[in-house]
């Protein structure tokens, strides 16, 4: 007996105590089902009034073996789906076997926590609001195969059930209260397990049997043939392709799931969710998103691309930052970081602007506390911590300083000097440039060791990703305060090394460009944006860059020039440039001048700019399939030489930046796990399919060429 | 040589608004079709245990619908038991569907006399009521690219460029030809006025035709598949049709066909099944043709489908001199026009479905009905009859005026 301990108390009350000995959380391991069918066959020869099943850890049970299912291959299919079905079972005895099953909920039940929560007959959870119920799988690709989809529609019907499986909505003890999910809260640990007595002790004398299993049970709201449910159907798969462009197969299982399993009885819809499951865990989708929003992830969260120096480096949270400039971006971040407790000089030039900086802030708070997500005294807090100022004197005592003016050498170098006067030896200076060499402008920097680039996205309040990038005399130390930092705003790190563009904006602008570039080949603009919806970017590449503007990308890329010339380095062009330039003596640089390759009409939606057809005159059109891979293939490839160039230092963090950064698809688990899925051989051999009829920038890197002929794939192992 | 299956008669009821307060609401479609048996017999007296099968076209067989209605019809008509019956589903070309199966059927040497037509009482049993995976199961739906109707006319439209204009132009004219239709009596030979068990009159005309209809009202209608199309079908489609920035929905229920309730029967024999029951043929079933294409655009089955059954035929397009082209919304016709470059003043000349109605089950037959006496009117030659088909279908069938 491992993962379970089995105690019986005075009342012959048997407790099922979960307490994974091999971690801190109980997970659906092989431990786990191995105990749990050793309980099973032990309860079915005992006498016991009931069963309450209780956590021994700080959460209830955490849910699925990830690295189980990671590592499920479809050769296995027959081995796995019996592993589900016996796992199953055992579950279903607990709720047929007639005497009364509680769960004692006393922290985060999610995925298959949740599930075996769902197979008692009585919840109880413990009050309080940061204890998590739900069922997280569709984010990582998967769908809730203990059950899950059985239990829940029949518990909420359908319709109520959709939004906890399709899109892993989480809720507290007092919401699932409400929603019919728990029967009971308890205020502690001591009445939780006294209701969980109370309850079994009231109930088992009679033969108890879970709301689906008595005699009359009827689907609340009715089952898929109930006219009411069927128009609701019928629409529900569109409307998931309206959100998922087909992209994402778990969410399109669990509808399927869900609405064949509410037809059939109990055992055969276990079946038919274990089916879809297995199809699902084997499936490419969930590998990507598992490898790269799970382990990936915690990675990261761990500091493990910091160097070994600093890894388990001792740092106290930092109380105090300023931030310089008050405009979109440093408003952004002054926000995003008096959020999570920090106090923020925000200073600008003038007082009038680093208040109005701040009121960028009181506005979305506003709302927020508008639509209930924000309350009172949280929202003062936050905007108290942000202090408005034109002195740079105010920045005393700020432990780091990110610095978030024009992107101008001239000024970021006056402000550096301007503000290390003031700043304490050990403070760190920040810049949160998108794409000016970090070496070049710690030139300014009395402290270089000290400097550092912390590249935050728009808005910044939202955006998750913080590129870090070091300077060749960024100290290790810097860095690992400065990661420390991000982590500490809820934030998720990237470490890149020094060069034009870092990595997310060299790579976004392959993304932008190519899309550009095929509006002036003649390619039809509604089928490039079409394409990057399908092939699952959240925004199309005319779009953003209207957002972004085309005088901006002109300004980097004049930029970009001249710096490479002073350096005497060959220029490359672009098939984009062109139509960049030409757009912009046209007068249409993008949405803030009024309209680009959109036209922004007040009064409705906007739409594609129909000058676009007379500017760049629609020729015979290519195959759908290579506009959309064009722009997938553009990043990639970037992605790979920036690996290859050590811009990059991890496969982890090249994923999780162009996901969470630039908005690569997360199907595809990010930049370069999209190329492992494609196979680096066969992604190698579309490259230089598609080098030969769009261009040389597809042709495969170096080192695409040794994964090529290794057949390899990218890892960090 | 080869065998020829004729067209001796064909009869409809008036099609009534197929909704409770509809005229034929009243009526159930068993009634609607034994009725229909009934006067076929009473105006060629012919025995009834000549006939070898009844077939008949009906979109939602289920509930009053249900269990086989061409069988139970002949049967509460007081048929002769030697004959069958069987109901078909081909969605909206099941009427032509049938006609096309008893011809095949007459041309094989198999059976010599039979009736084919078609049921729909849209007022008792909606539309969609009998479920299906295509629409009904998520991973069926999400497999195929489940679109209703609607949002494939208003495709169609968006990538003909049809404006809302135009397809309320559309529909204008066949309001105003379905009018001058019956104020000339074009259907007298063929529509069979609905009455009850005591004789007393329900219906003697097509309840849906607006004589008053204009430009104005018909674009005062909203559009009918906006909602649906926001909802996410609009996305749908536009996986498979990435070149369309947004679907313009310019189809309403006015330039849309209209939902109503009727049934039609046509006679088809062999030449020697007319010689025995002394039976004058009115037409020739020369050729008939089903395509698949796009179920999510659905409706662009009608120019491919004509296409096959003229070359079936050995005929070209300007051959055809009456064409029926099933008006499910104003786009489909206004397409296949464009498609076969026909001359507009062949199509629909009696006016369509958006005036008159569309009996799912039961218009096709309605119009190869309305081909034989319109042929007969204007001493014509050729008539094609034509449908877009749920799933992506199309269906043809060419008749030749004896």
């Amino acid at each position: 007996m491992k993962a379970i301990r089995i105690e019986k108390d005075s009342d012959n009350i048997v407790h099922l105590v979960l307490d994974n000995p091999n971690a801190s959380a109980n997970i659906m391991d092989a431990d786990f089902t191995e105990s749990l069918r050793q309980a099973v066959r032990q309860l079915q020869g005992e006498d016991f009034r009931g069963i309450i099943l209780r956590s021994a850890k700080s959460t209830f049970f955490a849910g699925g073996d990830l690295n189980r299912l990671y590592a499920a291959r479809r050769e296995d299919a027959e081995a796995f789906f019996s592993e589900c079905q016996a796992l199953k079972a055992d579950l279903r005895w607990l709720e047929t076997q007639g005497k009364p099953v509680v769960a004692a909920i006393n922290g985060a039940a999610l995925g298959g926590g949740w599930e075996l929560a769902l197979a008692c007959h009585h919840r109880i959870a413990l009050d309080d609001r940061r204890l998590k119920i739900g069922l997280p799988e569709v984010t990582l690709g998967l769908l809730p195969g203990g059950g899950g989809c059985v239990r829940m529609p029949r518990l909420l019907g359908l319709q109520n059930s959709l939004p906890y499986l399709l899109e892993g909505k989480q809720v507290s003890p007092q919401q699932a209260l409400a929603a019919g999910l728990i029967q009971q809260l308890a205020a502690d640990p001591q009445e939780l397990l006294d209701h969980a007595r109370d309850f079994v002790l009231a109930n088992s004398d009679t033969p108890l049997l879970q709301p689906w299993d008595q005699p009359g049970y009827r689907m609340p709201g009715g089952d898929p043939r109930n006219p009411k449910n069927a128009q609701l159907l019928a629409a529900a798969p569109a409307m998931l392709i309206q959100k998922t462009k087909g992209c994402y197969p778990a969410p399109e299982a669990i509808l399927s799931v869900a609405v064949e399993g509410a037809q059939v009885d109990f055992d055969t819809a276990t079946r038919i969710e274990s089916r879809y499951f297995v199809e699902l865990a084997c499936g490419q989708v969930a590998k990507n998103m598992i490898g790269t929003f799970w382990f990936g992830l915690n990675a990261i969260k761990a500091g493990d691309s910091l160097p070994e120096s600093v890894r388990q480096m001792n740092t106290a949270p930092v109380k105090k930052i300023g931030v310089l400039g008050a405009g979109m971006m440093g408003a952004g971040i002054a926000y995003a970081c008096a959020s999570k407790g920090v106090e923020v000089v925000l200073k600008d030039v003038s007082l009038e602007g680093a208040e109005k900086g701040k009121s960028y802030a009181q506005k979305s708070l506003q709302k927020r506390l508008e639509r209930g997500r924000m309350d009172q005294s949280r929202m003062e807090a936050i905007l108290n911590r942000i202090h408005p100022t034109d002195q740079v004197g105010d920045l005393d005592g700020c432990e780091l300083v990110i610095e978030a003016v024009f992107e101008d050498r001239k000024l970021k170098a006056s402000v550096t000097r301007e503000t290390e006067a003031v700043l304490a030896e050990s403070a760190i200076f920040a810049s949160n440039t998108s794409t000016l060499p970090i070496t070049g402008l710690a030139e300014a920097s009395g402290r270089p060791a000290n400097f550092i680039g912390l590249h935050f996205f728009s808005p910044a309040e939202k955006m998750p990703l913080v590129e870090i990038i070091c300077g060749q005399e960024t100290s290790e130390e810097t860095l690992g305060r400065a990661y420390a930092f991000v982590l500490q705003i809820g934030k998720t790190p990237i470490i890149v090394n020094d060069s034009r563009g870092f990595f997310t904006s060299r790579v976004f602008g392959c993304f932008t460009n190519e899309g550009i570039a095929m509006l002036g080949e003649g390619v039809n603009p509604a089928t490039i944006e079409s394409a990057a919806a399908q092939a699952g970017f959240p925004v199309g590449p005319l779009a953003v860059s209207d957002e972004v503007s085309m005088t901006l990308m002109s300004k980097i890329r004049q930029q970009t020039i001249a710096d490479l010339q002073e350096e005497g380095k060959s220029v490359p062009s672009h098939p984009a440039d062109k139509v960049i330039d030409h757009m912009l003596e046209l007068g249409r640089a993008g949405k803030a001048s009024g309209g680009g390759f959109y036209s922004y009409p007040e009064s409705a939606s906007k739409h594609l700019w129909p000058g676009l057809a007379k500017e760049f005159p629609q020729g015979e059109q290519p195959p759908f399939a290579d506009v959309r891979e064009r722009l997938l293939f553009a990043m990639a490839v970037e992605t790979l030489r920036c690996y290859e160039e050590n811009v990059l230092r991890s496969v982890r963090e090249a994923n999780i930046g162009s996901i969470f950064g630039i908005g690569f698809p997360p199907w595809s688990g990010g930049a370069l796990q999209y190329v492992n899925q494609y196979g680096p051989v066969e992604f190698a051999a579309r490259a230089r399919e598609l080098a030969a009829l769009y261009g040389d920038r597809f042709e495969p890197p170096a080192l695409l060429r040794q994964l090529e002929e290794s057949a390899q794939q990218l890892t960090d192992e | 040589m080869t065998r020829e299956a004729f067209i001796y008669d064909a009869i409809r009821t008036p099609r009534g608004k197929g909704k409770p307060g509809g005229a034929l609401n009243e009526v159930k479609p068993v009634t609607l079709l034994s009725n229909l048996l009934r006067e076929l017999h009473n105006r060629n007296q012919f025995d009834t245990a000549a006939v070898d099968d009844v077939v008949m076209g009906c979109v939602t067989p289920v509930g009053d619908q249900g269990a086989d209605i061409a069988k139970t019809a002949t049967l509460a008509a007081g048929w002769d038991w030697n004959n069958g019956g069987v109901t078909l589903n081909r969605f909206c070309a099941s009427g032509a569907e049938a006609v096309n199966l008893a011809a095949a059927k007459v041309r094989s040497g198999w059976e010599e006399l039979i009736v084919a037509g078609g049921v729909e009482s849209m007022s008792r049993v909606p539309m969609g009521s009998d479920g299906g995976a295509w629409a009904a199961d998520p991973r069926t739906a999400l497999d195929t690219g489940f679109t209703p109707q609607g949002i494939g006319a208003d495709l169609i439209a968006t990538l003909e460029g049809f404006s809302r204009e135009d397809v309320d132009a559309f529909a204008l004219a066949s309001q105003q030809k379905a009018s001058a239709a019956w104020s000339r009596n074009a259907f007298e030979r063929s529509i069979i006025p609905v009455r009850d068990q005591n004789g007393l009159l329900i219906l003697d005309r097509d309840e849906l035709v607006r004589p008053d209809a204009s430009m104005q009202g018909l674009g005062k209608l909203n559009p009918a598949f906006a909602g649906i199309g926001e909802f996410g079908f609009d996305a749908v489609a536009r996986q498979r049709y990435p070149q369309v920035e947004r679907i313009e929905h310019v189809h309403t229920a006015g330039n849309s066909s209209g939902i109503v309730d009727g049934a039609a029967a046509l006679l088809i024999g062999s030449e020697a099944a007319g010689h025995t029951l002394g039976l004058k043929p009115r037409a020739r079933v020369v050729s008939a043709a089903v395509v698949g294409t796009d179920p999510t655009i659905m409706l662009t089955g009608p120019a491919p489908a004509s296409l096959k059954a003229l070359q079936l035929a050995g005929l070209k397009a300007e051959d055809i001199d009456l064409y029926e082209v099933n008006e499910a919304f104003s786009a489909v016709v206004m397409r296949f026009q464009r498609e076969l470059d026909v001359d507009p003043e062949r199509i629909n000349v009696n006016g369509g479905a958006i005036a008159m109605g569309h009996p799912l089950g039961a218009t096709g037959a309605m119009l190869l009905g309305t081909l034989v006496d319109e042929l007969e009117q204007r001493q014509g030659r050729y008539g094609l009859a034509t449908l877009c088909v749920g799933g992506g279908m199309g269906v043809a069938t060419i008749i030749e005026r004896i």
